[in-house]
């Protein structure tokens, strides 16, 4: 019935956990050491350039984590079991993490480097309003009390959501063939050099651990969350 | 087809409501206005300027005011527990959402027409060139609000605090409209008026993709 | 009443289910009404008389289990669409009695509307009122118009959530009696009720449904009274 490992399961589980964040945390500072010193200065934007290992990545595996939610969403619709929606939460509170650290990572590196903290180029823009999407798709959940409503609603609305997402990116990048603005933080044209694209892509699948890490780990909370609620109920209505 | 003409006889009874208590039309006529004036205490309407930021402004006030509009379309199903009346009744759901999205756009569009002349005297902007053509932009434009607007006020409708919910939800969901309105309007405010056809394309790629969406969610949406 | 046109219909409940969350408004219930039975449907608030009736009208869909239509023989038949009246009146208010029986006619595709609506309103006695706005009818009126809407399509099955609730004894009286003329003319009638009343006399039969679950069945041999009497408590 239960989709939920419950504590006490044994200290198999607990070790397997263990051991995995124990591989994540080693890859991140792989990955730290990396992106400070292994990877060469940029020549025109000094050392501050290295935020971009961080930035670029977190924005795709945004993205990713934002279409796993779609993929749940539209699950839950067809199937109606629970586990979808636990998987869809799990993925938008994961996906707003990464959204966060795209939009606060950028002013860190534009301003030094440009003068400007923000910019409303195609892919911010796209962040931005991604950010407002899915903090609205988890305040509507907030806001409706029974669990099978509630997954189905936001479901829907989820799905709305991210059918939006291709939208926004064409009619911003449109816009701007229209009025162009100064191409910072690494237009589509801008080359790599090739360790910094090997730095780049290891960040990227860092984070992608990270993020299945993250998304396994609030999934079980969701489910022992809805253990716990219906225990509750049953007791109540006895 | 039994679609087409439940959502007929539904889109009749819509207007008729409305035009009996004209309540919707009236406030969102006023709220508009509202804004219209306010903005233009924001910046020197002089021409070039008003050129600039005018159609912007004017769009914006437009998804305020349809967020706003937008609300009362399942609420007042709600009063009677009229919705389940119309669900024991029509064939396909989907015609309930056809003729509310119908009506809505009708009526959005309707106050923006209205408006547009207002608009115009404000903001020294010349209409009269390009009027149909601003029409066309202005139908496209409120049938994205409609659609999207229509399917998120019966998501609110079920969920707490829905009067702040749904510009919540929806405005984000917008913003494609917002721009491709805004292109195609600005161009058509100049001295030499340009019909935006691919922006037109794009906001009728947005109104297909969110109504086929609807189509196929949206009697979850009644469902109880 | 009007001449019938409908085949009497009965009603399978299979195993139901409804789960709202964690808790159950109905736990496996069962229950087979034949043709022509009045059944008065008795229990507490919450007991689950409400879910039971909305999942009969094809307005709720069950967790578990399956609502079903028999005809005269006992077999599962098409899904005849029943008439549903509830405590809400299922009518706009800022329309007249006439336009909401045209309107949900249309909907419903019934051949000459107009007639079928006038027929209707002078059943119910409201032809008189039937340019007036629903807005200024009193509750015993607008519970007549969702009676004339719930007939619109001339039903085999009817069902009403607490009908009495809010009337004046007039009002309860001229619906005992309208009740009275629907069972007569073999139609199949589930209704919730609360309590003994000139209402739930008519009915022949009686359940008692209590935190989902049947738990007495004048069918199975429970008294009619104390069904009733209990639900009360």
């Amino acid at each position: 019935m239960s989709d939920a490992t419950l504590p006490g399961d044994g200290s198999r589980e607990l070790t397997k956990k263990i051991l995995i964040a124990a591989v994540v945390v080693i890859l991140m500072s792989l990955a730290a050491y990396a992106s400070l010193f292994v990877a060469p200065t940029e020549s025109k934007m000094g050392t501050i350039q290295r935020i971009f290992y961080l930035h670029a990545p977190s924005g795709m595996v945004a993205l990713l984590s934002f279409f796993v939610c779609f993929v749940g969403n539209l699950a839950y619709v067809f199937t109606r079991k629970a586990k979808w929606d636990w998987l869809s939460v799990s993925a938008a509170e994961v996906g707003m993490a990464f959204c966060t650290v795209l939009i606060l990572t950028g002013p860190i590196w534009a301003h030094p480097v440009w003068g400007i903290w923000w910019t409303w180029d195609a892919r911010l823009t796209l962040t931005f309003v991604l950010w407002l999407l899915y903090t609205s798709y988890l305040l509507l959940r907030t806001l409706v009390e029974d669990p099978d409503r509630r997954a189905l609603i936001s479901a829907i609305y989820g799905i709305f959501a991210f059918l939006d997402v291709p939208l926004v990116y064409g009619s911003i990048r449109w816009w701007r063939t229209q009025h162009p603005q100064p191409v910072i933080m690494g237009g589509p044209g801008s080359g790599l050099e090739p360790t910094m694209r090997k730095v780049f892509w290891f960040w990227f699948l860092n984070l992608v651990i990270l993020m299945i890490f993250f998304i396994r780990e609030r999934y079980a909370l969701e489910a022992m969350r809805d253990e716990v609620q219906s225990l509750e109920r049953e007791a109540e209505a006895a | 087809m039994a679609l087409l003409s439940n959502t007929a006889v539904l889109l009749g009874k819509e207007l008729r409501t409305e035009f009996r208590s004209r309540e919707l039309l009236t406030t969102t006529v006023v709220f508009i206005l509202t804004i219209v004036v306010l903005f233009s205490f924001t910046f020197d309407p002089s021409v070039s300027e008003s050129r600039r930021f005018g159609p912007g402004l004017l769009w914006l006030a437009f998804l305020f005011a349809a967020s706003l509009m937008l609300q009362p379309c399942f609420l007042r199903e709600q009063t009677n527990d009229t919705l389940s009346a119309l669900r024991l009744s029509v064939g396909d759901p989907f015609a309930i959402f056809f003729a509310k999205l119908a009506a809505n756009t009708l009526f959005l569009l309707f106050t923006q027409v209205l408006l547009l002349p207002v608009f115009s005297v404000l903001y020294n902007v010349p209409i009269l060139a390009a009027f149909p053509q601003l029409v066309l932009v202005m139908f496209m434009g409120s049938l994205g609000l409609s659609v999207t607007g229509t399917a998120l006020s019966a998501i609110s409708a079920q969920a707490r605090m829905r009067e702040l919910l749904l510009p919540l939800l929806l405005l984000p969901l917008l913003t494609p409209v917002l721009i491709a309105s805004t292109e195609a309007t600005a161009a058509l405010l100049v001295p030499n008026p340009l019909m935006r056809w691919d922006w037109l394309g794009f906001l009728l790629a947005f109104d297909v993709v969110f109504l086929t969406a609807l189509w196929l969610f949206g009697e979850y949406l009644l469902e109880e | 009443m009007t001449p019938t046109s409908f085949s009497p219909t009965g009603i399978r409940f299979e195993k139901i289910d409804k789960r709202y969350g964690g808790l159950y408004a109905l736990r496996r219930v069962s229950l087979e009404i034949v043709p022509g039975e009045c059944v008065a449907l008795a229990g507490r608030n919450g007991s689950g008389k409400t879910t039971l009736l909305r999942i009969a009208a094809r307005l709720a869909r069950p967790s578990a289990g399956a609502v079903s239509f028999l005809n005269g023989r006992g077999e599962s038949g098409g899904t005849p669409a029943a008439g549903f009246v509830a405590h809400a009146t299922m009518v706009y208010d800022e329309l007249t009695a006439e336009e909401n029986l045209l309107l949900f006619a249309r909907l419903q595709g019934i051949a000459e509307p107009t007639a079928r609506a006038e027929a209707l309103l002078t059943e119910v006695g409201l032809l008189e009122r039937r340019n007036s706005l629903v807005r200024t009818f009193s509750r015993g009126m607008r519970q007549r118009v969702a009676i004339a809407r719930a007939l619109l399509n001339e039903p085999a099955v009817i069902l009403f959530d607490e009908p009495a609730t809010g009337l004046d004894p007039q009002g309860v009286s001229w619906f005992a009696q309208t009740l009275k003329g629907l069972r007569d003319s073999c139609r199949t009638i589930l209704m919730s009720v609360h309590g003994e009343s000139e209402v739930s006399s008519l009915a022949t039969r009686a359940i008692r449904l209590d935190a989902g679950s049947v738990v007495a069945d004048t069918q199975t041999g429970a008294n009619f009274r104390s069904i009733l009497a209990f639900a009360n408590a």
